[in-house]
């Protein structure tokens, strides 16, 4: 993955620079704003609010140990990677950020014991050191899609292929919500090339690394790699309800209506190439070729009509139906359906970048992203550091009101932040405590009077 | 005929003995066993588990497992006195406990096959043993009401054609549970799942009760090492000795864990026994696995060494096509994404390669594509990292080639299992390059079509190297290092001699409570190089020390005769030999 972000380096930024490249300041990104952006807007409070999970408050049932067994890893200046620290407070926390200033903020698990003493378990032998909880977390990348885009490549995103994410959100948004049953599900925009979600239900915070992989297989229909040429197989006589649902719902429509035309999959030999090769029947892939090698003038846009073509082709039962039955479908999933990184999702151990954070080759906050108003999610106008520090500027003299953020641009999504996830989450974390604790009094209770 | 008495008495029996259901294993039962019992019962059951694995390992479908789980049961665990099935499946399953709980490999490959096990013999029950078993779970789960269902009718009909099961009607039972204890049902989306609960038909119940068993014996196996490491000391056991003696069976008290986990653990003969059976573990499991490849110093010096510069010439005469595959790939973009990475250099691990020659094979690639300092930037770590100096400096073994059938390559990703992650043209050109005549590659295409992934690279091998390879591929490494013994055939008797034999030297010398300790199993013989001929150490065997028992084992010597061969002193194991062959 490293590879990718360094050969598009700055060069390849440009689209970033047409929308907001502000004259005044030159770079998006140094680290003389992010020292300022840690020291005024950085929602200290709010994160550790958050990875307290209800445990920093009165309550007999808090476990006041438990965020202080919480892993954050830092990434300094030239990729120098501290990890397995810990905080027990949100001072601490908002003062080790400020003196070290790291380019990348990473949230890891809970251990069983404090991360930043693991040296001095490990000597007592026996496995002690070892995760407990971890949010189920997925990371989708856009550079994945590369084979089925082609406005931009690797790192780079415009405004043609970024629905690519808008509608992974969809998908997997509504399968946690209706099929998972999880409530507290965060999506945040990973700062360049694709997005992050985080599952904070106290189920999905306890499953199992099988668990989660069981989950992540569920999602899984991409299965292609570089050395085969089917990228996606859909076999059985029918289709999963969730599979249907995310086709007839998201996938389908957006392929005829958007994608065809953004992505102009059909308009030349190599492009339509590519989808023949998913066709199993050589006679129906002849057919089609023959229709699209003769240039014919047409008023429609020629995505569609050759889209229609082949929809009638193979549905049209001139075919041998076996293989060809599920044809269509596989062509949709391939182009749309979300591709996920498998491995971050599987193993709690797994480091994810905190929210909030600035992503040093684009300088845009990991802002997050509302899954309900996701269409209107525009990955080139979330604010950058530059900005965030021209509107503190513009701010001047109306300084020590209650929060910096507000005069910014960044107000929106902190206060979505905490409206949307964080209140409705620590309600349900209490009322999650209030009953785990009655249900013990009531035990201990009944086994008193026995 | 030693009788092991055990000094408790056997629990009521339970109430549904009428119905006859698998046992849960749940805790040790008080039975006298024979010693020799003992052993067999455990050796029986160890080929049961084995051939499963074998099966799974070939990628068998569910109804070829079925039908051979079915015939390796009734080979294996038959006993002429009809009383005895039950006791010997039980029995069995305690002694293979004991002797698997010891590494967290050994429980791995003894969970899983159990399981398995115990999946297909569920299968084979009637429904109602199947529902009373379910019982003794005690499960919360109620079969889902006849309103519910049809609120759900139609998706639960849509995945049953989804999966290729007949249309689910109102009489048909589905419990609701929640997805999290059918995490294979969701994972191939065999199930509906709704706000966070799974219908699971009646036909798939097997994976919930599978969840639970599994989620019964990996605790209770944890449990039997961390309670048979603390017994395994002589002192310990002479106490519980005096203990048990002086208690009534009812006051066992705190000993009553000790007592289920080494419930026949009352003579020093037992020992004996038990270490054998996990000499022949460990043997087998030495030879069936190879986890040993790469970080155990057990292997042969003769090929244990490639420098960068024989590199490019071993890799195309020895290396198995999903290392080739990526070899190759390297040399031609100067990359590979992580997982090719992590797939390849542990192989070149095993090889031998040595860390700093690594480093350097690495480095010459990827900087021609990222730049000298990137790499030693980013990319040095890892390395480092799989030859265990960074991080928790850990010794990471090459993967197997299970491990690497089961991967998920994605985009850009060429790691994996050529014959199961490629397309039929790459593979047919790939193995065409490789130089398999087209006879051949016609046999190994038909072995991918039938998912015998392993079984497709063993033809392939034999087709490359002109001679059969019996035991059949099943790592990366072995592959490597078969072909390179056939390439250096003038070592390959004595090396492969060496091999079997070596769990058993290594025991010499030490007194056998010691011997006992796993490190003392795998250690290695000296190995002396002479004259340019590998030569083994006459290492004789403590016969007192070692077998103080009635058992067979004779002397062991192993002399270098003429030209390099083992002439004479092949290792004479009596009937354990015999057993070993079998397994």
């Amino acid at each position: 993955m490293a590879i990718e972000e360094s050969e598009n380096g700055r060069e390849d930024m440009s689209i970033d620079g047409q929308k907001h490249g502000n004259v005044a300041v030159p770079d998006e990104f140094n680290v003389n704003y992010l020292k300022l952006y840690y020291a005024k807007l950085f929602p200290y409070a709010d994160m550790f609010k958050w990875m307290s999970y209800g445990n920093d408050g009165k309550h007999p049932a808090c476990d006041k140990y438990y965020i202080g067994r919480r892993e954050f890893s830092f990434t300094l200046e030239n990729d120098i990677y501290i990890r397995y620290q810990s905080f027990n407070n949100v001072v601490q926390f908002e003062n080790s950020v400020k003196e070290k200033c790291p380019f990348k903020i990473d949230i890891g698990p809970v251990y069983s014991v404090d991360p930043a003493k693991k040296n001095a378990y490990a000597q007592s032998g026996d496995n002690v050191f070892t995760p407990v909880e971890r949010e189920l977390i997925f990371d989708i990348d856009i550079s994945d899609y590369d084979d089925v885009r082609y406005c931009c490549s690797g790192a780079d995103v415009c405004l043609k292929c970024w629905p690519l994410m808008t509608i992974a959100i969809k998908v997997i948004d509504t399968a946690l919500r209706d099929d998972f049953g999880f409530k507290h599900v965060l999506w945040v925009y990973s700062g360049r090339r694709g997005v992050h979600c985080w599952v904070c239900d106290g189920k999905a915070r306890r499953l199992t690394n099988e668990q989660r992989a069981a989950i992540a297989e569920y999602f899984r229909v991409y299965k292609g790699n570089e050395n085969s040429s089917k990228k996606v197989s859909l076999t059985g006589p029918a289709l999963h309800p969730f599979l249907v649902r995310s086709y007839s719902e998201v996938l389908e429509r957006f392929f005829e209506t958007r994608l065809l035309f953004s992505q102009n999959i059909f308009s030349t030999e190599d492009r339509y190439e590519k989808i023949l090769e998913m066709i199993p029947d050589s006679s129906a892939t002849s057919d089609l070729r023959g229709k699209w090698q003769t240039k014919r003038g047409s008023k429609e846009d020629i995505n569609v009509v050759r889209w229609e073509q082949l929809k009638n082709t193979l549905q049209s039962g001139k075919y041998k139906p076996q293989g060809l039955r599920r044809c269509v479908e596989e062509i949709v999933f391939s182009f749309t359906y979300p591709r996920l990184d498998m491995e971050v999702s599987r193993h709690m151990n797994h480091l994810l970048k905190a929210p909030f954070c600035v992503h040093p080759k684009t300088g845009r906050v990991c802002v997050p992203i509302d899954p309900n108003n996701c269409d209107e999610f525009d990955p080139t106008a979330v604010p950058t550091l530059s900005q965030l520090f021209e509107e503190l500027n513009m701010g001047g003299t109306r300084a020590y009101d209650d929060d910096e953020w507000d005069r910014t641009s960044l107000g929106q999504s902190i206060s979505f932040f905490r409206s949307s996830f964080l209140q409705p989450l620590l309600k349900s974390c209490k009322e999650e405590m209030e009953s785990s604790y009655n249900a013990k009094l009531q035990q201990s209770k009944s086994s008193l009077s026995w | 005929m030693e009788i092991v008495k055990p000094q408790w008495k056997k629990p009521s029996p339970s109430a549904n003995d009428a119905v006859s259901t698998l046992p849960l294993y749940r805790s040790a039962p008080s039975l006298e066993v024979r010693l020799e019992d003992f052993e067999l019962y455990a050796i029986d059951r160890l080929r049961v588990l084995k051939g499963i694995s074998d099966g799974l390992s070939r990628g068998k479908r569910p109804e070829e497992m079925e039908k051979l789980v079915k015939d390796l049961w009734k080979a294996n665990m038959r006993h002429p006195l009809q009383s005895e099935v039950t006791n010997k499946d039980i029995i069995s399953h305690f002694v293979l406990r004991l002797v698997y709980c010891r590494t967290e490999e050994l429980r791995k490959w003894f969970l899983s096959n159990e399981i398995a096990l115990f999946r297909y013999r569920f299968q084979l029950l009637s429904l109602e043993a199947q529902r009373l078993l379910m019982a003794e779970f005690d499960l919360p789960y109620k079969p889902v009401t006849t309103a519910e269902f049809e609120g759900v009718k139609e998706k639960l009909q849509l995945v049953a054609r989804s999966i290729g099961l007949s249309k689910p009607t109102a009489s048909d039972i589905f419990y609701k549970v929640p997805f999290e204890e059918v995490p294979e049902l969701v994972a191939g989306r065999r199930v509906f799942i709704y706000k966070g609960y799974a219908y699971v038909a009646m036909t798939q119940v097997v994976s919930l009760v599978a969840t639970q068993f599994r989620g019964l014996l990996s605790k209770a196996l944890v449990l039997t090492n961390s309670l048979t490491l603390n017994i395994l000391c002589l002192q310990k056991v002479d106490i519980y000795h005096q203990r048990t003696r002086e208690g009534s069976p009812n006051s066992r008290g705190s000993w009553k864990p000790y007592a289920q986990a080494i419930w026949v653990l009352t003579s020093l003969r037992f020992f004996v026994t038990l270490y054998k059976l996990i000499s022949v573990v460990f043997r087998s499991h030495g030879q069936v696995n190879h986890e040993e490849y790469g970080s155990h110093p057990s292997q042969p010096k003769e090929f244990a060494e490639v420098s960068i510069k024989d590199i490019d010439q071993v890799a195309k005469s020895s290396f198995p096509p999903c290392m080739r595959h990526l070899f190759e790939k390297l040399r031609e973009d100067h990359h590979l994404k992580h997982g090719g990475r992590m797939q390849l250099g542990l192989f070149l691990k095993g090889v031998g390669l040595k860390l700093d020659d690594a480093l350097a094979f690495w480095k010459a690639e990827f900087s021609q594509k990222v730049g000298a300092e990137r790499f030693d930037k980013e990319y040095a770590y890892s390395i480092r990292h799989n030859y265990g100096r960074e991080g928790k400096r850990t010794d990471y073994t090459p993967y197997s080639c299970q491990k690497i059938i089961s991967s998920t390559p994605g985009v850009g990703d060429h790691h994996g299992c050529p014959y199961r992650h490629f397309s039929e043209e790459n593979l047919r050109a790939a193995l065409g390059r490789m130089g398999v005549n087209s006879g051949a590659l016609e046999n190994v295409m038909d072995k991918v079509q039938n998912r015998h992934y392993q079984l497709a690279c063993t033809l392939t091998f034999e087709s490359i190297h002109g001679s059969s390879h019996d035991a059949g591929i099943n790592h990366p490494n072995q592959y490597f290092s078969d072909s390179q013994k056939i390439f250096k055939s003038k070592w390959s008797a004595a090396l492969s001699n060496l091999m079997l034999c070596s769990p058993l030297l290594c025991s010499c010398g030490k007194s056998w409570p010691q011997a006992l300790s796993l490190e003392a199993c795998v250690s290695v013989p000296q190995i002396f190089k002479s004259r340019g001929r590998s030569s083994l150490k006459t290492i004789p065997l403590d016969k007192e020390n070692l077998w103080a028992t009635d058992s067979t084992f004779t002397y062991i010597g192993l002399c270098n005769g003429k030209d390099g061969r083992i002439s004479n002193g092949k290792p004479k194991i009596g009937w354990l030999e015999d057993i070993l062959r079998g397994i």
